[in-house]
């Protein structure tokens, strides 16, 4: 694919860009609302659709098909009004207004929501089970797709709580992993608290940070407390898992018990964003920053680097990014893959820079520009069938 | 900017009750309303907002966190002084009582 800027700028009304079945819907969430990009398979024009939402933020936003829904979530923080979760079963022409802020701790916890940082379907046989993580850390659960919502009392009530801290974004729970294989079985991650499962359903939650570093604290290895970014794994591999941490980058080949450097010819070994290929488990992107005081890509050239061994090497992805003066940030959720074969990567930028492959990370393009800063891009094909992110 | 005590004499001479004036974000959970008048006597801004909360719940939800706390960027106004300079919640209030939530000045 010969790169190009193929984006079109057209300001439909909201919904009206949505496309057809097979068509590919990308979500991106921003500092002051959100976007919804279509696309056919080919990936090549995209029609963009936006503001959702104007000047409120959108760190979560998900799209849902199991059950013979077609539901997208989007979870809107306004800066003065609060957080609700909202959903539209019309590809964003319409959106719910709940009265309630839908997604609310009890009083007993002592703690009010700040954010929804996650929206995670659950499995495609429980199609109205959904998750969502928030800030401060907690795990929410719904069983009506998205109706109601409830924290996870094992969690909320862990012994661990008071000891976790605040990182950069806020003390969150930013990473949901289910066990497609195991419905009792899910890991979580926290900034800064570290990994945590449960095998028993969400009524006790251990910690899984042996091997993970934290260096900002005086012991680089505590059995909890580390600030992980990212977790990532392939369904048909649930147990071998991928991790970018505030400094590393990590394998676990037994869901969480142990994890080892992967930091193998990789620039830095801090960044935030972490995805894995839709077919291929040992296929990993993630875009490297150059330090936690400098959290731009190195060089300030933009390179997602992708390793196709689990992590034994990493290849740097340059063709069609700039490769000067790009002090491009991306953060946690702004990386992201769609199912298609080959697969589109869609990476998007603090400084509102949204780009996208649709060969595997080969070759890159500019798809949109001049956004607000991006906090959240998610990859959908419609009609797929299952949980579209 | 926004006057808060211009809703004091509009809407304290015309209406027996506690006045609350909103804000346009919050009036899609007012059915619409601009402001919405409790005819409930209450002693303090704390009890005032309880009533609110029992008509309208979702401006509630929007001004007030889980915890009780006003929102950080919400400011509210009694008879057209700052609550952050009276008594917070616990701000005595009078049967017409005229009570303004704004948005802050806030945001990037």
């Amino acid at each position: 694919m010969t790169p190009t800027r193929t984006y079109l700028h057209s300001r439909a009304e909201p919904g009206a860009a949505a496309g057809a079945g097979g068509d590919v819907l990308l979500l991106v969430g921003t500092t002051k609302g959100a976007f919804l990009l279509w696309s056919d398979q080919r990936r090549e024009r995209w029609r963009i659709d936006g503001p959702h939402f104007k000047g409120e933020s959108v760190y979560a936003l998900a799209h849902d098909e199991r059950g013979g829904r077609h539901r997208t979530f989007a979870a809107t923080r306004s800066s003065h009004w609060g957080s609700v979760l909202r959903a539209s079963d019309d590809y964003g022409r319409t959106w719910s207004a709940p009265d309630r802020q839908n997604v609310r701790f009890p009083a007993e916890s002592e703690l009010a929501l700040v954010q929804i940082w996650q929206i995670e379907p659950g499995p495609a046989s429980d199609p109205d089970l959904m998750y969502c993580g928030v800030e401060p850390a907690a795990l929410f659960e719904s069983r009506d797709a998205g109706e109601t919502w409830s924290p996870v009392a094992g969690l909320l009530e862990h012994e661990h709580r008071k000891q976790w801290q605040p990182g950069g974004g806020g003390l969150c729970l930013h990473t949901i992993v289910a066990d497609p294989a195991d419905p009792k079985r899910m890991l979580v991650a926290i900034s800064t608290g570290g990994v945590y499962r449960t095998d028993d359903g969400g009524r006790n939650w251990q910690p899984r940070n042996k091997g993970v570093r934290a260096e900002f604290l005086p012991d680089k290895h505590p059995e909890f407390g580390q600030c992980v970014h990212k977790v990532a794994h392939h369904p048909s591999r649930p147990g071998r898992l991928f991790l970018q941490n505030h400094w590393g980058l990590y394998r676990s080949d037994d869901w969480g018990d142990q994890w080892q450097d992967i930091a193998n010819g990789v620039p830095s070994d801090f960044g935030f964003g972490l995805t894995v290929h839709p077919r291929n488990p040992d296929t990993v992107y993630i875009v490297p920053l150059e330090s936690d005081e400098f959290r731009c890509v190195p060089e300030a050239k933009m390179r997602v680097y992708r390793t196709r061994d689990a992590g034994a090497s990493w290849e740097p992805l340059s063709r069609g990014l700039p490769q000067r003066d790009a002090y491009e940030t991306v953060l946690r959720d702004a990386l992201a893959v769609d199912a298609l074969d080959p697969a589109g990567v869609y990476v998007g930028t603090r400084s509102g820079k949204l780009f996208a492959s649709a060969d595997d990370g080969d070759s890159w393009a500019a798809i949109a520009s001049g956004l607000p800063s991006i906090v959240c891009v998610k990859a959908a094909v419609i009609g797929n069938g299952g949980a579209g992110v | 900017m926004s006057d808060p005590g211009r809703g004091r004499e509009r809407a304290g001479a015309a209406t027996a009750g506690i006045t609350f004036e909103l804000p346009g974000a919050l009036q899609p959970y007012a059915g619409g309303s601009t402001e919405v008048v409790i005819d409930r006597s209450c002693a303090t801004l704390a009890e005032a907002i309880s009533a609110l909360a029992e008509r309208s719940p979702g401006v509630v939800d929007r001004m007030i966190d889980e915890l009780g706390a006003v929102r950080p960027h919400v400011n509210i106004f009694v008879d057209g002084e700052s609550i952050r300079f009276l008594a917070g919640l616990d701000t005595p209030v009078t049967e017409r009582s005229t009570i303004v939530v704004v948005p802050a000045v806030s945001g990037g």
